[in-house]
């Protein structure tokens, strides 16, 4: 089972339209991926909160369809 | 709190350690690179902590999913709370944060 990148950015910014989301394929193996994703929406919530929504957006695909995804969230551009 | 009934398991393992370590494998053998990292990240700060095996009891592995509303292992929590998985483990050890929490909680350090 594997996830393209190209899905998980459309997952991600259908939930959270203004996300600004990079992703890198961390193996080539489409299962293991880094992602930066930035949003305004994130404003006031706990690191928690802001991973939760990501989650949310992917539908319960991760730890599912998707192993593994290092994430890093934040609200505004670092 | 629903009254599933691993839910009340799994907050008696979190009332009953301070610091706890859902996780793939055990501390000394971990079986998944994202388990090792935070066992790596608990070690480097030195505070003792309990991990919990969740390759061991399926209901525990899917129930603490449920119980925190986060759908990976490994997950950390510290006096109760839910502190979270690797990534934000690993990031709290980068900018000092986690020590800071660890010691504002009164975790136990080893000497």
């Amino acid at each position: 089972m594997a996830m393209e990148a190209s899905e998980i950015e459309r997952l991600i910014i259908k939930a959270i339209p203004d996300a600004k989301v990079s992703i890198e394929d961390l193996r080539g193996d489409g299962d293991h991926y880094a992602a930066q994703v930035v949003s305004s929406q994130f404003e006031g919530k706990t690191r928690i909160q802001q991973h939760q929504m990501v989650y949310q957006a992917l539908q319960g695909k991760m730890g599912g369809e998707l192993h593994a995804l290092a994430l890093q969230t934040s609200a505004e551009e670092t | 709190m629903n009254d599933n009934p691993v839910f009340a398991r799994i907050q008696a393992a979190i009332d009953e350690n301070p610091v706890l370590l859902f996780m793939k494998g055990s501390p000394m053998f971990p079986q998944c690179g994202f388990s090792a990292a935070v066992v790596q990240v608990l070690a480097e700060t030195n505070v003792k902590f309990k991990g919990v095996d969740v390759l061991t009891d399926m209901e525990i592995r899917e129930g603490v999913k449920a119980f925190s509303n986060w759908p990976t292992i490994p997950q950390l929590y510290v006096k109760g709370e839910f502190i979270g998985g690797c990534d934000i483990v690993r990031e709290m050890h980068e900018n000092g944060e986690l020590k800071k929490l660890l010691e504002e909680k009164g975790a136990e350090f080893a000497k």
